[in-house]
């Protein structure tokens, strides 16, 4: 019988809602990352680095783009005789059939798939977050503690704890308590949501709440465990790691990684993130071009100023187009003359000559002021922008659009223009 | 596909100053992001070639360490596979490579185990794009015995260092001349063979028993007069890095639209192995014109008319110009390079100053050991 120590299931059947336009076709999970990486690259190079051979990717929301990019596993060296990356999206029985309707319903309908490996622990990842851990000195601290469930946890400025659900835990590490949001936290350790059950532990869990509707880690299989007299333990995080999951912290995290020693070094040859990557070539940058603190990814021709940007695979950046504070992601193509300012603009976009972006005095979105603001530009993936148009703070943009969709060549800030399909 | 491919992989040559004394000339880095013998590989692998062999023997490390997973050109297959040839010592033979000929002879065994009726054997020294089913197309519309890829020798480049072709309006060689001292055509050999794989055994069988060794000398030359030989121009780009010179233009090439076009975005893509780098880092004081960069580098100077491959670190101050800086090479602060070719793995000290006078290449290789130059500059 096939047995595996640790074998990890990786949720990635997420939205990211609060990213906008940027999921409107794909999950959160699959968006770029830091020029040439999606956030999915980190816990699945993670695990390859903490000798995790075995990964099962939760997919349900547009999984087309995670599962290209995801393949057979070749770029995390998962492709395996025995183990690997399998890819697990909700499927159909003759009782009856549901979509993943929480966290832990997701993974409890994969309780044969983690059977099959027999294994004696479950890591359970999400595929929202950037950071570099090791997740074996974390089964090790598991088994040192004699733990059911380890939750990996990180400490965050007091003032911020109010946001995340707070474990407090005594000097050996033994959580007392959960505080889901609390107005007065008693303690700023933060759960990563990162879990390593004992499998006997997290099977008999799965099975006791299989009937709980929307059955989730945080707020039912946690609570169960604690309640049972279940030994948890919070394994403390101190490095780097970053929630994703507004555009302004998606854009701060990017434009991080341009500072001149950043806090997350991708450049260390030690724990190295692995990707995907379409292409290898090197970038060319034309006789007139000027780049100064920004990060590009392979097979981009730059022919004009860039500064404070980071820059996808293959992009195209046309002659006197000014840049400055953006994140421009793979394959897309700017033409010439443009000035963009604090833009994200996603995957294979077209946009045409002379486009102002990010212009004019900042104004409230009228698409949804809690997802669109950070006085952000945001285009999806595939959108098409005319040329000789002006496009102000706080907006949205997807589709193809054209010079009939600019009043007076303008979309003020604020605005929107989403074409083929309903986006939040 | 009807072809099984071998790869012509030795290459010792002295052409190339210090820079072959650390790898083969197949192993040479190619514009920023591969290696020479990519080229072929990919080629094969794009005209569907299951079953490739690699022969070598000269400093081979680079080369073995390059080629240590067939799956980056698409061969790790149940049917085919890519192969790497050494010299082995058998119970017959204990003798090295001593020859091309030879080489393939020591693995005739490999040739006569496949099914395969026609072998391409190509060099590992030359950076083209073409498809082989459209020369055995040829090869066999020219009811050839053999048919040789020739190439237009790119104008800077001598034809005394090829074997030079003369062709009739058949399309058919009137005489080839092994490295001429004065050429009479600008149509030289491209190195890729095509012939029956049991015409090439018998070939083989015969060298060996007249103790001869080399292919094109022993075996296709003699075979002018007497057989049928076409000749198939490589339709696009083509050019060899086996001399200095070669290898600087060749390099310096990818920085022309067309060129860069043809190899990076054109179908069908060249293949290498992925070194998994992060994007390239420009910070403050960076200044990169008309520049070729690669993955993993970070640039603090200013680069002008260059190639930087993976890695290379530029420090503050810097100025580039005119020259090709090979992987993982670490470079200081105020340095000066002009018309250089820069070794792998090299660490220049700041302040340090290295130009190629009147516009003639100067090879890099001084081999300082980075980290005891870290900790003497920390003593300073």
């Amino acid at each position: 019988m096939m047995h595996k120590e640790m074998i990890a299931m990786l949720l990635a059947g997420g939205q990211g809602s609060r990213l906008g336009v940027l999921t409107s076709d794909v999950a959160k999970p699959a968006v770029s990352f830091g020029g040439k990486y999606r956030i999915i690259d980190f816990p699945l190079s993670n695990c390859i680095n903490s000798g995790i051979d075995t990964v099962g990717v939760l997919t349900q929301y547009q999984p087309l783009v995670l599962n290209s990019h995801i393949g057979i596993g070749i770029p995390w060296d998962l492709d395996r005789n025995s183990g690997g990356v399998t890819i697990l999206p909700p499927y159909e029985r003759s009782d009856n059939s549901e979509w993943y309707s929480g966290t832990a319903n997701a993974i409890y309908q994969n309780l044969k798939y983690m059977e099959s490996y027999n294994p004696e622990y479950v890591l359970i990842l999400s595929g929202d977050h950037i950071y570099k851990m090791d997740y074996e000195s974390m089964l090790e601290f598991h088994k040192l503690k004699g733990a059911d469930v380890t939750i990996a946890a990180i400490p965050v400025p007091m003032e911020e704890a109010s946001r995340f659900g707070i474990v407090v835990a005594d000097d050996n590490r033994k959580i007392l308590e959960f505080e889901e949001k609390p107005e007065n936290p008693s303690s700023n350790l933060a759960s990563m949501g990162i879990y390593i059950f004992s499998w006997e532990v997290l099977k008999n869990a799965l099975l006791a709440l299989k009937d709980q509707s929307n059955c989730d880690f945080g707020k039912h299989i946690i609570p169960y465990c604690f309640n049972n007299n279940k030994q948890l333990y919070a394994y403390e995080f101190n490095d780097y790691w970053k929630d994703v999951g507004t555009l302004g912290s998606y854009w701060e995290a990017n434009m991080e990684l341009i500072d001149l020693i950043p806090e997350f070094n991708l450049y260390e040859e030690f724990w190295k993130i692995y990707t995907k990557q379409s292409t290898i070539e090197p970038q060319y940058l034309c006789p007139d071009s000027n780049i100064e603190r920004a990060i590009i990814g392979a097979g981009s021709q730059i022919c004009g100023s860039l500064k404070n940007c980071v820059v996808g695979s293959c992009v195209d950046v046309g002659k006197g187009t000014v840049i400055n504070d953006s994140i421009i992601m793979e394959g897309t193509k700017i033409g010439a003359n443009c000035h963009i300012e604090k833009a994200i603009i996603a995957e294979g976009c077209v946009i045409g000559d002379n486009v102002e972006m990010g212009c004019m005095e900042e104004a409230v979105s009228e698409l949804n002021p809690s997802i669109y603001a950070f006085g952000l530009a945001t285009i999806g993936a595939n959108s098409v922008i005319p040329s000789d148009v002006k496009i102000g703070k706080n907006t949205a943009i997807k589709g193809e659009t054209t010079k009939d969709d600019y009043p007076q060549g303008e979309l003020p800030s604020g605005g929107f223009i989403v074409k083929g399909g309903d986006v939040e | 596909m009807k072809a099984i491919g071998i790869v012509l992989a030795g290459g010792d040559s002295k052409r190339m100053q210090a820079l072959s004394e650390k790898r083969a000339v197949p192993a040479m880095e190619i514009g920023c992001s591969y290696r020479c013998i990519d080229f072929v590989l990919s080629n094969m692998s794009n005209s569907n070639i299951q079953t490739v062999a690699v022969l070598s023997q000269f400093n081979a490390l680079s080369l073995n360490t390059h080629l240590n997973s067939s799956k980056w050109w698409n061969f790790g297959r149940k049917h085919g596979g890519l192969f790497l040839f050494t010299p082995t010592i058998t119970p017959d033979n204990s003798w090295w490579y001593r020859g091309t000929a030879d080489a393939m002879w020591q693995n005739v065994e490999f040739l006569k185990s496949r099914h395969e009726p026609y072998v391409i054997i190509a060099s590992g020294d030359c950076v083209y794009k073409m498809d082989f089913n459209d020369m055995l197309d040829y090869h066999i519309a020219k009811q050839a015995d053999v048919t040789i890829a020739c190439a237009k020798l790119p104008e800077w480049d001598v034809g005394s260092r090829y074997g030079v072709v003369q062709m009739d309006k058949d399309g058919l060689v009137a005489e080839f001349e092994e490295k001429p001292l004065e050429p009479k055509s600008d149509i030289v050999s491209a190195g890729v063979y095509i012939l029956r794989r049991r015409v090439l055994i018998e070939l083989l069988e015969q060298c060996n028993e007249e103790g001869r060794y080399n292919f094109v000398t022993d075996v296709f030359m003699r075979m002018t007069g007497s057989k049928r030989i076409a000749g198939y121009m490589i339709p696009g780009y083509w050019s060899n890095i086996a001399s200095l010179e070669g290898y600087y233009r060749t390099n310096m090439d990818f920085l022309k639209k067309d060129v860069r076009e043809f190899f990076f975005k054109e179908d069908p893509p060249i293949y290498s192995k992925s070194h998994d780098l992060p994007p390239a880092k420009y910070n403050n004081g960076a200044d990169v014109k008309n520049s070729l960069v690669a993955s993993g580098c970070i640039i603090n100077g200013k680069v002008e008319d260059s190639l930087l491959f993976e890695k290379v670190f530029v420090g503050t101050n810097c100025v580039i110009k005119n020259s090709i800086i090979l992987n993982s090479t670490y470079i200081g602060d105020d340095v000066y390079i002009e018309n250089c070719i820069i070794d792998s793995g090299e660490t220049l000290v700041n302040g340090s100053r290295y130009v190629g006078e009147n516009g003639k290449i100067k090879v890099i290789a001084e081999r300082r050991d980075r980290f005891e130059q870290i900790i003497n500059d920390n003593k300073s």
